[in-house]
């Protein structure tokens, strides 16, 4: 998809804006067919051999007639399909037209009605299986990528609301005298945080990190998600009043329940994030050179192990990694691998490319850096050489089985097809388990046999006054999840509060 | 945010340092860690048990060796300087009135040995405390030990305090005793825990450890403490930090902690400090614990 220069495209949206401005001259608006016969904006990167090398934001945003473009592209549907593909429903048409319109400022307040980051948001949704699946625009041209590039759209509106210096502060209610603990500062803690400040309530945001965010700050990585934007995002909150109180464990450093009986907390919201990292559970899997995604990315992300002249946290030396597993976690292992020097990192996966639940446009992004892709592969176990250091893998292949009930085809191994490849590093990335500290520590707090937080319609855990939502409650979701989560809760602890 | 409270070099390596943190002071038991960073950008995140407590000042006490260069960014920082620390971590030790408790130490672990002690003396247990250490200036806590415990031994690689002998030596003696121990809780080198398990394991006595392994978060996301105990992946930072000694994977968990070991070095390097000489006297240990007790 991309591959034009930043400049061909400019070029390219210029002379679109040229064929509007010569419709409207003739006095007519653009008919769909004009709109469905405009380019669709690709999103200008910097050059693949460059990026791999740096840590620098891959995707650079649209200009502005780039975004100009892109927002006449839309139909404007009575229906808007779109928007029930969106977790919060952000008013999609809504905002585009503001766009079109040149009004920048109502663009983004179209979307922080329902959306308050729209600068993450924009970055790391799977457009592509939420609003733009439905999108009108690409279902008549047959191809999901000729759809309406709304997150692009999103995130050109956030963007340049920054460099505007405009950010408008949501208003923050009279003071209401209650007081709300928000454990885990990652998105579903943080929007639940600004939905309860704006009724006027106090409000603790507790961090067991060093830095606010949650997976925004330790698993994203830069190239994808810069942290000086969570941070702009993270300091708006307090702004508003919201007090964060880092280094904070809530069930360690502090009970869950004194919170509420001595501490004077009137409800408690937990987002406390997935954690837990699962492995394949094989043999030799303890070796050194094995890695969780969430270890690898830690050390890379929050401990800024890529920076080695400054950074105290050492990186593991890999030559050659291999990681495990199809989800956006997978290709930030594996594309960080790349960047902290790898010579060749094969990302295996037991399904194949149609299955991968990665951001489509993240997985053509490492295919263009040089990540190679095992399809059909899992490894059985993790060999060893004397000092107890990985040095390779034992692979088997897998083919597609006939469908199942639900249409689905299960990878099912090949026999005889087992090879060893020599890999130095083994990064594993297939998913979390919940996190069991707040439940040990929290002995009424009822979870569910995977140990995920459960709730109600209003996102009530079992005990009262206490809320729960995101990766906590959903096992390892996404980010607008996790804020659709936090919005609800916000609402039941506000009515609850009022 | 926390900050230096007192600041003691109890020998050339090892730091004594009191830390301002009164929640971790008020809710922690024996047994739990902390982990403490020397800034918030950089630095390392370094696991360290809690020797002491006194909820009444809101601080804790901390003893640490300085082994890489993040030990010597802690051991640099002076009374008032802020440190970032998160806890209490890891589950509290389980204590009860088990009867007849040995409670081993080597070196820096005498430290974290120290709220152990002080918990089964006060459960009631008759408790005799193994300190050991390479060389009689490298021994500490030894008044706070010995005013709790009902009997200390020392013994020294070099002699120069206590006995001529690995901590092992007394271990076994007391094993083999007409009065054998009914729990015994080592804490300190992998080598020497390890070599504790080995020596107790004849006897058939539950032998607990505390595993010091790489850490990250600290809280169970990153899997990077992970070990293998008895044949199962355990995470040490929220299944332990203690375990059944006799089922600890000794080679598997001493490999993992040197996983960083070259890059350390390099580190090391650039602090200008001799890390060969630290590690040689370490093989030289591990090489005698090895002979001593097998
Ligand atoms: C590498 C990676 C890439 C991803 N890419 C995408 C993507 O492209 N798009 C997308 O939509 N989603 C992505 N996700 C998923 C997404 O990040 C998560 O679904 C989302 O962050 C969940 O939000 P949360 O608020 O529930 O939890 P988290 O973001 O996990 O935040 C939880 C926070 O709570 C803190 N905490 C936990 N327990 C306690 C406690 N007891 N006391 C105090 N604090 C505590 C944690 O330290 C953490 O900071 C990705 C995830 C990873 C790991
Ligand atoms: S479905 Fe597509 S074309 Fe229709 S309103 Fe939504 S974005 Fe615009
Ligand atoms: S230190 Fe990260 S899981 Fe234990």
């Amino acid at each position: 998809m991309s591959g034009a220069s930043k400049e061909g495209l400019e070029r390219q949206a210029r002379e679109a804006l040229g064929r509007i401005a010569a419709i409207r001259s003739e006095g007519r608006e653009l008919s769909p067919r004009d709109r469905l016969a405009l380019p669709v904006q690709d999103m200008p990167c910097q050059v693949p051999q460059a990026r791999a090398a740096n840590m620098l934001e891959v995707a650079e945003g649209y200009s502005e007639a780039q975004a100009k473009v892109e927002a006449e592209r839309c139909l404007d549907c009575k229906n808007a399909p779109c928007v029930s593909g969106c977790p919060v429903r952000v008013d999609i048409p809504g905002f585009i037209k503001k766009i079109r319109e040149g009004d920048y400022v109502g663009a983004t307040r179209a979307i922080k009605r329902t959306n308050l980051l729209p600068s993450i948001c924009g970055r790391v949704c799977p457009q592509e299986s939420q609003c733009q699946a439905n999108c009108t625009v690409g279902k008549s041209l047959k191809s999901i990528d000729a759809a309406v590039q709304i997150g692009r759209l999103e995130r050109w509106v956030a963007d340049n609301e920054r460099a505007c210096g405009a950010c408008d502060l949501p208003d923050v209610g009279n003071s209401s005298g209650k007081r709300v603990a928000v454990v885990g500062s990652g998105p579903a803690g943080l929007t639940t945080a600004i939905d309860l400040r704006r009724e006027g309530h106090e409000v603790v945001v507790y961090e067991a990190f060093q830095k606010t965010g949650g997976v925004m700050v330790y698993g994203i990585p830069e190239f994808r998600l810069p942290k000086s934007l969570v941070a702009i995002e993270s300091n708006l909150l307090a702004e508003m009043g919201v007090l964060y109180q880092l280094n904070f464990l809530v069930g360690r450093t502090r009970k869950l329940r004194s919170l509420l009986a001595e501490d004077g907390f009137d409800a408690v919201f937990i987002g406390a994030g997935a954690g837990l990292p699962k492995f394949m559970e094989m043999p030799g899997e303890n070796l050194v050179g094995v890695f969780s995604a969430n270890e690898y990315l830690t050390r890379s992300n929050l401990m800024k192990a890529y920076d080695r002249d400054r950074a105290a946290t050492p990186i593991y030396p890999s030559r050659r990694v291999a990681v495990l597993g199809g989800g956006n976690v997978a290709m930030d292992s594996a594309r960080m691998a790349l960047r902290l020097g790898a010579e060749e990192v094969r990302v295996l996966y037991r399904r194949t490319r149609e299955e991968m639940p990665a951001r489509s446009e993240e997985v053509g992004h490492a295919m263009e850096e040089g990540i190679i892709f095992d399809f059909l592969t899992s490894p059985t176990r993790v060999i060893g050489d004397k000092d107890g250091r990985a040095e390779a893998l034992e692979i088997l292949s897998y083919a597609l089985g006939e469908p199942d009930a639900s249409g689905r085809r299960s990878p099912v191994a090949i026999k005889g097809s087992e090879r060893v490849v020599p890999f130095d590093t083994v990064i594993v990335a297939i998913g979390n388990e919940s996190n069991p500290l707040l439940s040990r520590t929290t002995p009424d707090l009822k979870v569910d046999k995977r140990g995920h937080i459960l709730v109600d319609g209003a996102q009530k855990t079992s005990i009262d006054r206490v809320y729960a939502g995101g990766d906590i409650v959903l096992g390892a979701a996404t980010v607008i999840l996790a804020m659709g989560e936090g919005r609800r809760a916000a609402a039941a602890i506000n009515e609850l509060l009022g | 945010m926390t900050r230096i409270l007192s600041k003691r070099r109890l020998s050339e390596e090892v730091y004594r340092v009191e830390v301002e943190a009164p929640l971790v002071a008020r809710e922690r038991r024996a047994g739990q860690f902390v982990i403490v960073q020397a800034d918030d950008d950089f630095a390392e995140r370094i696991p360290l048990t809690i020797a002491d407590a006194d909820p009444e000042r809101g601080a804790i006490t901390l003893v640490f060796q300085t082994v890489g260069a993040s030990t010597h960014a802690l051991a640099a920082k002076e009374v008032g300087d802020p440190i970032t620390l998160l806890g209490p971590l890891g589950n509290p030790t389980h204590i009860e009135r088990f009867g007849k408790a040995v409670c081993v130490g080597g070196g820096i672990g005498l430290a974290p040995l120290h709220p152990i002690v002080k918990a089964l003396k006060e459960a009631g247990n008759e408790v005799v405390v193994i300190a050991g250490a390479r060389t009689a200036e490298l021994l500490i806590m030894q008044e706070e030990l010995k005013s709790i415990a009902d009997e200390l031994i020392v013994a020294t690689d070099d002699g120069s305090a206590g006995r001529k002998a690995l901590v092992t030596e007394p271990l076994k003696e007391i094993c083999a005793s007409d009065r054998p121990p009914d729990i015994v809780v080592a804490i300190g080198p992998p080598i020497m825990m390890k070599f504790c398990a080995e020596a107790t394991r004849p006897f058939g006595v539950k032998t607990l450890v505390s595993l010091n392994t790489i850490m990250i978060d600290g809280t169970g996301m990153c899997g990077g403490c992970r070990v293998s105990v008895g044949g199962e992946t355990k995470f040490v930072c929220v299944d332990g930090p203690e375990f059944d000694g006799h089922l600890v994977d000794w080679d598997g968990m001493m490999s993992r902690l040197r996983s960083y070991r070259k890059q350390e070095e390099e580190a090391h390097h650039r602090c200008h400090l001799d890390l060969a000489a630290a590690l040689a006297s370490e093989t030289s240990a591990a090489e005698r614990l090895a002979k001593g007790a097998l």
